[in-house]
């Protein structure tokens, strides 16, 4: 615990700075901090001294040189200079309340909305112009890159609901609702709603609007992954008050501190829905 | 009845009567069909083998496949100024493919724009530089679609408004735009010009996008390849040919076929639609042939004056450029350099990049705005990204940046006001 209070001036600290520069007041270039984490190869073993977690990311202390550059760092977070503007340094949000934050995201979740986005199974005009012309490869080797990053989680959302809403979304969240057919997200997404490897994302960290506008987007069809698609289902059988006090629970929970995917070995074989995005286990 | 009036009207009858044998005389060159008879291959493993790099080089399946669709089983909605058209199943399905056509049927597509049923075909297929293909090479085309794996995918009906959508008019375009002519080469060039000139003519479509076309859809030959906005899109092909400012005066040999292979060069890396044609078809191109179709558009003249933009007044102009420059110091001289050189392969020089002095300035302002990657290519597998802008710049700081990067370093272009960045902001970015 002493760890995760040790954090909390730091998320803040990292907030001002990253709205301080969005605002054109900061000549540095903030997603260029993290340059220092990657090998050539996109690996994912942090080859700076000091760890992710740890390592500031403030422009401050930038460990980019003054002055201009005489070469471009064969390394993947240059390459995703791109991805950052929109989602954060190291992909961990930005506090814009929409882009949701990549870092730390299971490999395959990560990987299968690179496709997804690319073959028209989701909708962001954005997202789908900007790897559309990328083979696999690549997409899996971006995936990867903001798999392995774990910068710290800015603080929750504070909820602007009752406390018998929230207290519904807990429930939802960590129960579910059998009666109606609604596994908990905790089934599926781990106990600690931190994600599961290999390809079921983390729900924590996330702004309330993106939450409710994924729900919206498998509603309508907008959102769309390899069939059975779990989540459709779950959408189509979820309230809008239920849909509202889940996003709402999700999106107050302070994430707790090294949060990461749990092993898929952590579930029971069988998952309360079948999901196509999740590569079935049971079999040799 | 007045004898002047009679006369007039006699003198109109007749006219009318010319007009209408013009007209059908050109209906008749449009339409005309000569037998070309195929002739049998020895080898038809190299036929089909043949056919499935002819049908990278003329990127067949970027459009005849919908989005994470079937390959080449159709359904693409291609937009046009007059309405949208679905591009068509081209798998071995007999009923909703090529499956039940024969090599005559396809010649008669690929060459006279016309379906099996002698139907006449919209010109978003864009046969017109398609009629050039030789016989053997449809041939081998047809021969390579054959082996494709049958999708059952029924075709979608075109949604033209009218009356884009009447036969008679499209009857009309072809007469006037439309003459089926396979291409012939040039005696007094050499085998790789004419190679050059054969694909960027036929198979390679170059100028449905680099030439302009005029309020009918027809492409501006007066001007071709001069360049042009593409209807809908929303990008501008630039000019492929010498002009300096407009074009690839600038631009050697190698600079294209590195473009061409891999998508980026020492003058200039390819976005948006461009990024696409290269990742389908032009990175499969062989060095043979894109140093080819490199070689014939090194060939080409200049053919239009650039025109000449009225200079601004030099106060407001300062104003501007000092703005552009604080912002371009701040949010590009990291990656582009101060002196606009660029990286090469990792980020595009600025100086002297033709897609920022053209005309027009949608290209850079849509750069900044949206960002974007060159294609992933086997010569550039991992390219490096340009963040887009559009969160952290307003469309009038846009402007001034776009200015900036267009009248600095030897750069002269015309201003870009944040009305034009207001403008392109709106496109839709699919």
């Amino acid at each position: 615990m002493a760890k995760r209070a040790a954090l909390q001036p730091r998320a803040l600290f990292f907030g001002l700075a990253y709205l301080l520069v969005s605002a054109g007041t900061w000549s540095a270039d903030a997603p260029r901090a993290p340059a220092t984490a990657t090998t050539s190869a996109g690996a994912t073993t942090p080859t700076a001294s000091a760890p992710t977690t740890t390592r500031s990311a403030s422009p401050v202390t930038s460990a980019v040189p003054p002055g201009p550059r005489t070469s471009i760092p064969d390394t993947m977070a240059e390459r995703v200079a791109a991805c950052v503007a929109c989602h954060g340094s190291e992909g961990r949000a930005t506090t814009d309340g929409y882009y949701p934050r990549i870092a730390g995201k299971p490999e395959g979740y990560l990987f299968n909305q690179l496709l997804n986005f690319r073959e028209g199974r989701r909708q962001n005009g954005t997202m789908s112009y900007l790897v559309a012309n990328l083979p696999d490869d690549y997409l899996r080797e971006i995936a990867r890159h903001f798999s392995a990053r774990n910068p710290p989680y800015a603080a929750p959302q504070l909820a602007s609901v009752s406390a018998a809403t929230l207290e519904r979304g807990r429930v939802l969240a960590t129960t579910g609702d059998a009666a109606r057919g609604l596994p908990a997200c905790a089934a599926c997404h781990g106990s600690a709603l931190t994600g599961v490897a290999p390809a079921t994302p983390g729900l924590l960290g996330l702004p309330r609007d993106y939450l409710n506008a994924q729900f919206g987007a498998w509603s309508n069809g907008a959102r769309r992954a390899a069939a059975p698609d779990c989540m459709a289902r779950i959408a189509s059988r979820l309230s809008g008050e239920d849909l509202g006090a889940v996003t709402a629970y999700l999106a107050a929970q302070t994430v707790p501190a090294h949060a990461v995917p749990t092993d898929v070995s952590a579930l029971p074989t069988k998952l309360p829905l079948e999901c196509g995005s999740v590569p079935a286990r049971g079999a040799p | 009845m007045n004898k002047y009036l009679k006369r007039a009207l006699q003198v109109l009858a007749v006219l009318i009567v010319l007009v209408g044998c013009v007209l059908l005389f050109m209906s008749y060159l449009a339409e005309r069909e000569e037998p070309v008879p195929g002739r049998a291959v020895a080898d038809g493993g190299a036929q089909v083998a043949r056919g499935r790099y002819l049908a990278l080089a003329g990127n067949c399946a970027a459009c005849h496949t919908a989005r994470g669709g079937a390959p080449y089983a159709g359904g693409r909605e291609v937009q046009t100024p007059f309405g949208s058209v679905y591009s068509s199943n081209l798998t071995a399905d007999p009923q909703s493919g090529l499956g039940a056509w024969n090599a005559d049927d396809f010649w008669r597509a690929l060459h006279h724009g016309k379906s099996r049923d002698g139907r006449l075909l919209y010109p978003a297929f864009p046969y017109p530089n398609y009629t050039k293909v030789t016989r053997a090479d449809a041939d081998a085309l047809f021969a390579y679609l054959k082996t494709l794996a049958p999708v059952a995918q029924p075709n979608r009906a075109h949604a033209l408004r009218f009356p884009y959508d009447s036969a008679l008019l499209l009857a009309a375009w072809r007469a006037f735009y439309f003459r089926p002519r396979v291409f012939e080469p040039d005696p007094g060039r050499d085998a790789q010009w004419n190679r050059g000139a054969y694909l960027v003519q036929g198979l390679g479509h170059c100028n449905a996008c680099h030439t302009s076309r005029d309020p009918l859809g027809g492409s501006n030959l007066k001007a071709d390849l001069a360049g042009g906005l593409i209807p809908v899109l929303n990008w501008y092909a630039p000019a492929l040919t010498a002009d300096p400012k407009e074009g690839l005066g600038r631009w050697e040999s190698r600079h294209l076929v590195s473009l061409l292979k891999t998508g980026v060069s020492e003058k200039g890396a390819v976005y948006g639609p461009m990024a696409e044609v290269v990742y389908k078809s032009l990175q499969y191109l062989s060095d043979a042939d894109a140093q080819a179709m490199a070689g014939y558009l090194k060939s080409l003249p200049a053919n239009t004056t650039s025109p000449s933009d009225a200079p601004p007044s030099a106060e407001s102009m300062a104003r501007v450029m000092e703005a552009g420059g604080q912002l371009y110091a701040r949010h590009c001289a990291d990656c582009h350099g101060a002196n606009g050189g660029g990286f090469t392969a990792a980020y595009p020089s600025l100086a002297g990049n033709h897609s920022l002095t053209m005309a027009s300035a949608v290209n850079p302002i849509r750069l900044v705005l949206n960002g974007g990657y060159p294609p992933g290519t086997a010569g550039n597998p991992r390219p490096y990204g340009m963040p887009p802008f559009r969160l952290v710049l307003g469309n009038d700081e846009v402007a001034a940046v776009v200015t900036y990067i267009r009248n600095s370093w030897g750069n002269q272009a015309g201003p870009v006001s944040s009305v034009e960045v207001g403008r392109y902001a709106a496109v839709p970015l699919e």
